[in-house]
Parts: structure tokens; sequence; C-alpha cells
């Protein structure tokens, strides 16, 4: 049956993808020669619009491919199917966690994690902002900046930034405004 | 009960209908709604959290989700978060799949999230300098914030591998700074 299968390909997606979102690419292109559900020039639509919708890219692309495999009940089945392992793993862990908080052991493994996590969000930042910012592609060296430089991005992100200091309005409001902007700037 | 676990769920539908990009894009909208404005869980538990989620297995969201799902109200939390976050996805793709073909090339769509990504920069940042502000704290999360920022900007190495290894680092730290402590004390 389509959507058992379905839904057991996307628990091994979302078990392998460790690192987010990005990191399911090359199961899903594994996943269309395997199966012949999709081409790989659909796997190009597919990256476009889960990047160009709300909600985590990962999550995007599991709803699409189950679409457009099985219709909306496929859509449904791959996004449960990918959010399963993370579901199983945490409830495991959780609760350990929950009772070990305060052990000396978890807080001094996070002493150390929590200057981890925030130098690899600076990282996932950085990447966003070679793209977004910078506009290079990720195998353009950043020496070709220059010659690109947009000084309307530049200044969007110095006046979005600003704003998200001192206004400290929902970052919702933010992206809605940057939208408009988009529009009316012709970016 | 179920009062409580719907309104998991539709702060994570929220959190998933606002989020452009993968799960590092969730955390400004995620410090907003479970830190800010519900005081759910602290600052620290976001690093906590995200940490773990990166070196487990899963999408970091759905990890991050599970986990907060699962700090207010047991399981039932966990699985409310994670449904709360798919849901948006499942809406939005399939009326693009099914009605709107051609969507990501639009000219509109493009120019708005062209300047959406570079609002999520500035998003990011700004969730940056308040992490940094709550986690690193002395010269040695000074080294480890930066050693991790360098190696995963330029090598392939794991995020799971740095993890493993700051937790280490952060035991065998402590556990060093608290035998010179108690050696000192012994002296005195």
């Amino acid at each position: 049956m389509i959507y058992l299968r379905l839904f057991w390909e996307f628990l091994k997606i979302g078990l392998f993808a460790v690192g987010g979102g990005m990191a399911t690419l090359p199961f899903l292109q594994e996943l269309s020669t395997r199966t012949g559900w999709y081409s790989q020039a659909f796997i190009t639509d597919m990256v476009a619009i889960s990047e160009s919708t709300p909600g985590p890219i990962g999550i995007n692309m599991a709803t699409y491919v189950g679409c457009n495999v099985a219709g909306i009940p496929g859509g449904i089945v791959a996004s449960i199917g990918v959010v399963t392992p993370s579901l199983i793993i945490i409830l495991f862990i959780a609760k350990s966690l929950e009772r070990f908080r305060k052990a000396t052991v978890i807080e001094d493994a996070f002493y150390g994690l929590r200057p981890a996590v925030t130098g690899l969000i600076c990282a996932a930042g950085l990447s966003v902002a070679r793209v977004a910012l910078l506009q290079l592609a990720s195998s353009q060296p950043l020496s070709d900046a220059l010659s690109s430089l947009d000084w309307r991005r530049l200044a969007l992100f110095a006046a979005a930034f600003l704003g998200i200091r001192k206004l400290k309005w929902h970052p919702v409001v933010f992206i809605a405004i940057s939208a408009a902007v988009g529009i009316l700037l012709a970016f | 009960m179920f009062s409580d676990l719907f309104e998991i769920y539709r702060k994570f539908f929220r959190m998933g209908a606002v989020t452009f990009g993968g799960g590092y894009a969730m955390l400004p909208i995620l410090r907003r709604e479970v830190v800010q404005s519900s005081g759910w869980i602290s600052e620290e538990e976001v690093m906590d959290y995200y940490a773990l989620s990166q070196g487990l297995p899963g999408l970091i969201g759905a990890n991050v989700a599970a986990f907060i799902g699962h700090r207010r109200k047991g399981p039932a939390g966990a699985v409310a978060a994670a449904l709360g976050l798919i849901s948006p996805s499942i809406l939005i793709i399939t009326v693009i799949a099914l009605f709107l073909a051609g969507f990501q090339d639009n000219l509109y769509v493009r120019r708005a999230l062209s300047a959406v990504s570079v609002c999520v920069v500035a998003l990011i940042l700004d969730a940056v300098l308040a992490m940094w502000k709550k986690g690193v704290k002395d010269a040695i999360g000074l080294v480890i914030c930066l050693a991790v920022l360098l190696l995963s900007l330029f090598t392939k190495v794991s995020p799971v591998l740095l993890i493993v290894v700051c937790a280490v680092i952060g035991i065998a730290v402590r556990a060093a700074q608290r035998s010179r402590s108690r050696e000192k004390g012994a002296d005195e």
C-alpha cells in the first residue's frame, strides 16, 4: 500500500537527516532512483517550492513529495513520517533529561554545548547571509561579492536589524514588511 | 488538559506558518513565542534543546518542537507540538502542489522571498547576539564558540561530532576547575 510505503520511506529519511532539512536531499535523490516515484528534475522544483513557502524546509519537502506521489493523504502521511523519528527519540530522551537535568554531568555538558550551539547558529546565519545578502552561489568565492554588491540589500538588512533590536515586534511583522519591500522595490 | 495541548499545537502551528528556511530560521520566532511572550522555557533551555537536537537524529525543527512540547505536557505535548509544526506545511504545500503550478517562478513571489531572506539573516543575527550573551560567559566559552564557528564554515566536519566533542570538553573543563578549587580549598 502506497501510504504505508510513503510513511516508512519518510520515517527513514527523518531518522537519517542529521543536521537539518537540506541534509535530507541526498536521501530524496536516492528515493527517486530507487522507487521512480518522481524524476530528478522534480527535485529542483521541490527545493524551490520548499524554500519559498513557510514551514521548515525538511517538512515542506516531505509534504511536497507525498502530495505528488499520492495526493493529499500522501502529503499528510509523508509529513507525519518525517517527524516520527524525532518524536520517538525525544520521548525516549526527554524523560531522563528532565529527571537528570540538575545532575552535575549534564550541567557540565551544557557548559560546553551552549557556546558550541551559538557558534553553529552563527555559521548557519552566515551561510544564509552569503546567499541572501551577497547573492553568492555556494560555489562562488567570497571575492566575487564586491562586484555584485547590492546596496539595497545591505540597506534593507541594516533597517531590519535596527527595527528588530529597537522595536521588539513579532518577527512575522518584519518578514511581512520585507516581503512588501521586495515586491515594491523589485528585489 | 485538551486546552493545554491545543495551546501547544497552536503555538507551533504559528511557528511553522512563519518560518522561512530550515530549523535555524525558526529560532527567532521560537524565542518570541515560547521565551519572550509566554515564558514557557528560558533562553538557556532553548540553547540546550537546539544543541541536543543538532546532535540527535531527526530534523532539527521537529526535534526542538518535540522537546518543548514534552517539557510542557509530556508525550502528548510532544505530539501536539510536532503536529502543530507540520500542519501549515501540509496546508500550504498541498494547495501549491495541486493548484498553483509555477508558484516558485512567479516574479512577485521571487522578489518578496528575496527580500524576506535578507530579513531572516537580520532575525538570526539578533538571535545569535541574545545567545552570545547567555551562552558565552568566559574565555573557554569564547574559544569553543569561535572554534565551532570556524570549523563549520571552513571544513566538512559533522555538526554531530562537534556537539559530542564540546559536551565532553564541557564536562572535562568543569571537572578540572572543581578539582583545582578543591586543591585551593585544601591549601588554605
